[in-house]
C-alpha cells in the first residue's frame, strides 16, 4: 500500500537527531511495549508480515506523529482483536470479560533467550532456480497493490542490475495476508543514484535494495 | 535540503503533549504512555496470555546481553584474521554465527566491506529492519521519519549532519534493507592500529560505524 511508512526519497521530515550515549529504551514502558509484542508473538497467530503490514495501516496521521513503541502498540492491539485473543472491549476497558478462561502464556521466562537466540529463517528450498544472475539489467515493476509489498515506491519502474542473489525467500506480499509464504527468488538490486533521482542523485552513488523475483522483469 | 527546526518531525513527537517541543521530546513522553502499557500488561496477565516474567527476561536481554559490542568483536575478528574476514564476506550469516551471535532480526546476514572506494550505509525505509544479534535494538534516530525518508536520497547530506564527510570521488553505496536480509558495515581498519589486539580493537569500533554513519578513528 502507498501509505506514508514507504518513506524513501521523501523531504520535510526534519533534521536527523543524533544522541550521544543513547539509552536502549528511554523509558520503562518501551522495554515492556517490545517485551509484551515478542511475548504475545509466541501464541504463533501472526507473522512478522503481517506485523509490518498491522503498522502500515495505523493511520498516516497517526503513524507520523507515533513513536516506534507506540506504534508497535497500536498494531499489536489490532492484531490481538483480529486473532481473537482480546475483545475491543476488553482492550478498552483494560479488564477480561467475565467468565474469560485463562489461558497459559507460552512463552516461559526460561525460554526467552533460547528463543530469541534462534531466530525465525526465511529462506526455503524451491523446484525452480533463479530467473535472473548476478550481472543481469532488470527493471522494476510499476505496481501499486493495496496491500502489503516491500517495494518501495522510489524504486518502482527502475532499472537496475542484480547484485547478489540471496536464495528464495518467504514472499511478504502473500504472507502478510495469510495467503502463503510462497517462497521466491530474492536478489540484491543495485539501482544507481542517477537512476532513482535523475541529476540531484549522486553521480558516483547507488542504492541496493533486497527484491523479490516478482517485483522484476528483465530490462 | 533546508529543515525547519521549529517544525515537529515524526517518531520523535508524542500527539498533543509535544507541541512547542522540539529535540530531545522522547525524554517527555506522556505518562498516559506507561499507564497504557501497564493497562495493557496487566490485562494480558490476567488473561494468561503472557508471563510477566518472561517480558523481564526480554528487557533484560537487550539491556545488558544483546548490544553493538557483539558487532564490534566481529569486526575486530575480521580486521585481525584474514581468513575469518574472507569467510564473513562471503558467507556473514556462517561467520557470524561461528561467534554465536545469530539471533532474532540476525537471521540471514551480509556483511559490506568499507574500502577507499566504497562507503557503505544501511537504512530501513520502510519500517526499521536492523541486525539486532549484533548490534542490539536501533536507536531513535535509525527508526526515525528523517533518516527513513532522506538516506537513500541525500546519503552525503546525512552523513554531513553526522560529522562524516567523504571524498566526492568515493561512491557511497545505501542497502535499504527490504526483505529479511540484514546488513554490517566493516569498517575501514584505522592506520595506527597495527599491534593492537582483538580486545582493543572491538573497543574503537562504535555501533554507528558499522551501520554506515561514521568511520573507526585512531585511537
Amino acid at each position: 500500500m502507498n501509505g506514508v511508512h514507504d518513506m524513501g526519497g521523501m523531504e520535510g521530515l526534519g533534521p536527523v537527531e543524533h544522541e550521544k550515549n543513547e539509552p536502549v529504551f528511554h523509558h520503562a514502558w518501551e522495554g515492556r511495549a517490545l517485551g509484551l509484542t515478542l511475548a504475545m508473538g509466541a501464541w504463533k497467530k501472526w507473522n512478522i508480515d503481517a506485523s509490518r503490514h498491522a503498522r502500515e495501516l495505523i493511520p498516516g496521521p497517526v503513524y507520523l506523529r507515533s513513536s516506534y513503541y507506540e506504534k508497535w502498540l497500536l498494531a499489536l492491539g489490532e492484531m490481538m482483536v483480529q486473532a481473537g485473543l482480546v475483545t475491543r472491549e476488553e482492550l478498552e476497558s483494560g479488564k477480561p470479560a467475565p467468565g474469560s478462561i485463562k489461558a497459559d502464556p507460552p512463552l516461559k521466562p526460561d525460554m526467552v533467550l533460547g528463543t530469541l537466540g534462534k531466530g525465525t529463517p526465511y529462506t526455503r528450498e524451491v523446484a525452480d532456480g533463479p530467473r535472473f544472475q548476478v550481472g543481469d539489467r532488470v527493471r522494476t515493476r510499476n505496481m501499486h497493490p493495496h496491500g502489503h509489498t516491500r517495494l518501495p515506491r522510489y524504486a518502482r519502474g527502475k532499472e537496475g542490475v542484480i547484485h547478489l542473489h540471496h536464495g528464495a525467500h518467504v514472499f511478504p506480499d502473500s504472507s502478510a495476508h495469510g495467503r502463503g509464504e510462497n517462497p521466491t527468488h530474492l536478489y540484491s538490486v543495485r539501482i544507481t543514484g542517477r537512476e532513482l533521482w535523475g541529476a540531484e542523485g549522486g553521480e558516483r552513488d547507488a542504492v541496493h535494495l533486497d527484491l523479490w523475483e516478482a517485483y522484476l522483469e528483465p530490462a | 535540503m533546508s529543515h525547519d527546526p521549529n517544525h515537529s518531525h515524526g517518531d520523535h513527537g508524542h500527539g498533543e503533549h509535544s507541541h512547542g517541543e522540539h529535540g530531545h521530546d522522547h525524554h517527555e513522553v506522556p505518562s498516559d504512555m506507561a499507564l497504557r502499557t501497564k493497562a495493557l500488561e496487566s490485562l494480558l496477565v490476567e488473561k494468561g496470555l503472557v508471563d510477566p516474567a518472561a517480558l523481564d527476561e526480554i528487557v533484560d536481554t537487550y539491556e545488558n546481553k544483546v548490544g553493538p559490542r557483539n558487532g564490534a568483536r566481529v569486526v575486530a575478528r575480521a580486521w585481525s584474521d584474514p581468513a575469518y574476514r574472507e569467510w564473513l564476506l562471503r558467507d556473514g550469516t556462517a561467520a557470524i554465527a561461528d561467534m554465536g551471535f545469530i539471533h532474532r532480526q540476525t537471521e540471514h546476514m551480509v556483511v559490506v566491506e568499507n574500502t577507499p572506494e566504497v562507503h557503505n550505509m544501511v537504512v530501513c525505509t520502510l519500517c526499521s529492519c536492523y541486525p539486532w544479534g549484533v548490534l542490539g535494538l536501533p536507536p531513535v534516530w535509525y527508526k526515525s521519519s528523517p533518516y527513513r525518508s532522506r538516506a537513500v536520497a541525500d546519503p552525503r547530506g546525512v552523513l554531513k549532519e553526522f560529522g562524516v564527510e567523504l571524498p566526492p570521488g568515493k561512491e557511497i553505496r545505501v542497502w535499504d534493507s527490504t526483505a529479511e536480509m540484514r546488513y554490517l558495515v566493516l569498517p575501514e581498519r584505522p592506520a595506527g592500529t597495527e599491534g593492537m589486539r582483538e580486545e582493543e580493537l572491538a573497543d574503537l569500533v562504535s555501533r554507528d560505524s558499522m551501520v554506515g554513519v561514521a568511520l573507526v578513528n585512531k585511537p
